[in-house]
């Protein structure tokens, strides 16, 4: 009962944790299969987080916050185009540097603004994505099992956890049953057979990255107005590689990266539950042993045990119309 | 909306050429790439259009397809004049293109390659079961069938070529544009493609065809066009004229298209190869105990479609390749790993691509032409390079080859295709190796240097060398080996003397159809 009851909290904090991740993964999914590298995930999670910060200090509504969150997002996914597509520059380059640049941007701007090290001021309730109680959730609680399950496990969780499970269908049906999916992933994998075909690359592209953007944002907003009451300095805190990564574990598939992004965010909330837990036998737990472990587990997934992941074929490949 | 609009107004007016291109200028900056090329293609013809490369036919069909837009110039389409901006409007036009290298998504099936880019609608479910249906009457109309839903990536070339037909059939082309079709393909291959292309034009499509295969033309064209350094230089009417003509039209000059050969009794084994196996990159076993041998003043051609093997077999005789099991002797010695000894003991290697293998492209011609050689003291002044001895060197090569401009500081990538290759070969031929293994000697070679290099290759070959050729011109094949080799997949499927063999033998061999030549078509 006690384990149960345990495990519980495990997997529901596993859901909020890996909400932001599969947000951010399905951005770097629409991108990526467009191809383009998107290594600019963490810039733009943190560009979001900041922007939906602020706007929801002034304003005091989370609405407003999620569409600035999501504004300053795809502002930065068009700079990365305009870098990447019209100018045909470096993808990696050009990713890093919206990273870095991000997190000097949001760091000046959030002392200049609010004079509080770089943090913005603690949002109300109102002002943020509060948890979704489900109809009959506390009066279940108490039932063993079922109970646990629907009250802890499915009810509860604030909007933006919906929101990130319910795109996952949504973009495999978008991928795999329109006819902007088709394009999408010819692109990255022959953009001469899209070209030919009478469609153009770049404005595919545009499209693709326009996407990006919006969920981008919605992943930085979560950060600032759900999992947290306000804007700290580099709260991405490397979420963005993180679900980079996950979405090559899922071979950039749209169910698999979710899972993957599960994954990292079990490990995580697995983190959180054992510091300071005595595990028989082994004793206390380091909390920098823990903490560590997601990383630790991201080299030994890269370094080959899922198999390989083959890319989309013109990943990073800056189109140039033949000859 | 207007792209429908535009399909109609394409319907033909009576006696009006399918295409007509008049006065078409492209410059490339200085490159004077088309120069009032004109060209006129007869409705339900089969129009082929030769030359050599670089002689601006890819330029000329870019600019009808959309991918350049000429600086001069006007196309008109079944009389009526068009403006191609890009391949949208080419395919509105009633153009339909298949590309050299195939323009498909690997990934996708090939109902999904069919319909990319016209999906007629924001779902997909409704076009590919409309592609289905047409697809299925395509097929039985003109002898087109593949199976919709495989992988592209998984089809041999042949049935990926169908697919692009297809995918062009699909677009509702009136006109087919294929550029150098039979590049890939095995010699029943291409048939059964020239089978395909004359039902399209028994049922009035007009077909052009691009290519530097000389009897392919011949066997299935209506009228063709010879084109040299920018210019159209004649047409002619296929049943008039002579592959002969047509050689001479191309290059500017006579050409022999058979190299004189002199019977020469082999000497002892060369290069002995012994139950050698290989794997590709992929792992998979590629060469499976292959045994041969070459012998002094012989050339052993291998023969075979792209992919069965040879190309391994090739890298790891060269030692680019690690060897799984099996003996490779040169003049009876055991070569080590890697290409250093085998080089001393008298190998050279001339390697099949020889932009990505043979030649560093950036180096100037006298870097490239010692590569591999670095450590030859001639080149060296205490521990520096002696350039100006590394000069003279490469102009002696560059003049015993024939290379032009014979300058040792101009920068590889700026020779032409055959003088590229003509430094490959000066700097593995001269210094006078046992055993030469060639790859692809005249892939992208234009016609003259082609004549060249195969006179040099028996040269060699009359000067008691060993010379084992790799190609996919099966011409080439024939017109050089003392005795030729099939590989299928991964083993060698037949061994034929010299002018024993028929292309359509070894055709069937290549094909893997070795024990069921009856049932073939």
């Amino acid at each position: 009962m006690e384990l149960l009851t345990l495990l519980a909290l495990v997997l529901d904090s596993t859901l909020r944790l890996s909400a932001p991740l599969i947000l951010a993964a399905l951005a770097g999914l629409f991108s990526e299969r467009s191809g383009i590298i998107d290594i600019g995930l963490e810039g733009k999670m943190l560009g979001a987080a900041f922007a939906a910060a602020t706007a929801a200090t002034f304003t005091g509504s989370p609405w407003a916050g999620l569409a600035a969150g999501i504004g300053a997002s795809v502002l930065l996914a068009l700079v990365h185009g305009y870098a990447c597509i019209t100018h045909r520059g470096n993808q990696v380059v050009s990713g890093l540097a919206l990273n870095i640049l991000v997190s000097g941007v949001t760091a000046v701007l959030g002392i200049a603004w609010f004079a509080q090290g770089g943090r913005t001021p603690q949002l109300p309730g109102e002002a943020r994505f509060l948890p979704l109680e489900w109809p009959g959730a506390a009066p279940l609680r108490d039932v063993p099992g079922v109970g646990t399950l629907y009250s802890e496990l499915l009810s509860g969780h604030n909007l933006m956890v919906y929101l990130a499970f319910l795109a996952v269908p949504t973009v495999a049906w978008v991928l795999y049953r329109t006819r902007f999916g088709l394009r999408l992933r010819a692109a990255g994998e022959n953009p001469q057979s899209v070209e030919t075909a009478g469609i153009s690359i770049i404005a595919l592209r545009y499209r693709a990255l326009l996407c990006t953007g919006v969920a981008c944002g919605m992943a930085g907003t979560y950060l600032s107005l759900a999992q947290s009451a306000s804007f700290i300095n580099d709260m991405t805190a490397g979420k963005g590689y993180i679900a980079l990564a996950a979405l090559i574990f899922g071979k950039w598939r749209p169910y698999p990266a979710m899972l993957a992004c599960l994954l990292f965010g079990f490990l995580d909330a697995t983190a959180i539950r054992l510091q300071g837990v005595d595990l028989p036998g082994v004793g206390e737990v380091p909390v920098q042993f823990v903490q560590a472990l997601p990383y630790v587990l991201t080299v030994v997934l890269l370094a080959g045990f899922i198999g390989r992941a083959i890319p989309p074929k013109a990943l990073g490949v800056p189109y140039v119309k033949e000859r | 909306m207007s792209s429908s609009e535009k399909r109609r107004n394409t319907t033909p007016t009576a006696g009006a050429p399918a295409v007509e291109l008049l006065r078409i200028n492209k410059w490339f900056g200085a490159v004077h790439a088309n120069r009032d090329v004109s060209l006129s293609v007869a409705p339900g013809t089969i129009h082929g259009i030769v030359g050599e490369n670089g002689a601006g036919k890819s330029t000329l069909m870019s600019i009808l397809y959309g991918f350049h837009r000429a600086d001069r110039g006007e196309i008109r389409i079944a009389g009526r004049p068009v403006a191609i901006r890009g391949s949208e409007d080419a395919i509105a036009a009633g153009i339909g293109m298949v590309h050299q290298h195939f323009m498909l998504v690997d990934t996708f099936t090939v109902v999904e390659n069919v319909i990319l880019g016209a999906e007629g609608g924001r779902l997909l479910a409704p076009g590919t079961h409309r592609a289905r249906g047409e697809l299925a009457e395509l097929a039985s109309e003109y002898a087109l069938e593949v199976p919709p839903d495989a992988l592209v990536g998984d089809l041999p070339v042949g049935l990926q070529q169908r697919v692009e037909i297809l995918k062009a059939l699909y677009r509702g082309a009136e006109i087919l544009v294929l550029d150098e079709p039979t590049g890939t393909l095995a010699p029943q291959e291409a048939d059964h493609l020239f089978r395909i292309l004359r039902r399209l034009k028994g049922q009035g499509k007009t077909i052009v065809l691009i290519t530097h295969k000389l009897r392919e033309i011949m066997a299935v064209t209506d009228r063709i066009s010879v084109m040299r350094q920018g210019r159209m230089v004649a047409h002619r009417d296929t049943a008039t004229t002579t592959v002969a003509e047509i050689a001479e039209l191309m290059v500017g000059r006579r050409v022999l298209s058979q190299v004189e050969k002199e019977a020469v009794k082999p000497g002892r084994d060369l290069l002995s190869v012994e139950n050698l196996r290989v794997r590709d990159d992929r792992g998979l076993s590629s060469v499976r105990n292959v045994s041969f041998s070459v012998r002094a003043g012989e050339i052993v051609g291998i023969a075979g479609v792209a992919g069965n093997g040879q190309s391994e077999l090739m890298e790891a005789l060269a030692g680019l390749r690690p060897v799984v099991g099996g003996r490779i002797l040169v003049a009876g010695k055991p070569v080590g790993a890697g290409g250093r000894l085998r080089r001393r003991l008298g190998l050279a290697h001339v390697p099949e691509d020889r932009r990505r293998m043979g030649l560093v492209m950036p180096f100037q011609a006298r870097e490239s032409a010692i590569l591999g050689h670095h450590d030859d003291p001639r080149y060296r002044r205490a521990a520096l390079f002696d350039w100006a001895a590394v000069s003279r060197d490469t102009a002696g090569k560059m003049d015993a080859f024939d290379v032009r401009p014979a300058d040792p500081r101009r920068i590889t990538a700026a020779f032409s295709g055959g003088n590229q290759q003509k430094l490959v070969l000066a700097r593995e031929i001269e210094r006078d190796p046992l055993v030469l293994l060639v790859g692809q000697p005249t892939r992208g070679v234009d016609i003259g240097a082609i004549e060249f290099i195969h006179r040099r290759l028996v040269a060699m070959r009359d000067a008691g060398r060993a010379v084992l050729l790799i190609s996919a011109e099966l011409d080439e094949i024939m017109g050089l080996s003392d005795r030729i080799l099939v590989m299928f997949g991964g083993t060698i499927a037949g061994e034929f003397p010299a002018g024993r063999a028929t292309e359509r033998e070894l055709g069937l061999l290549m094909a893997g159809a070795a024990g069921r030549e009856r049932s073939a078509p």
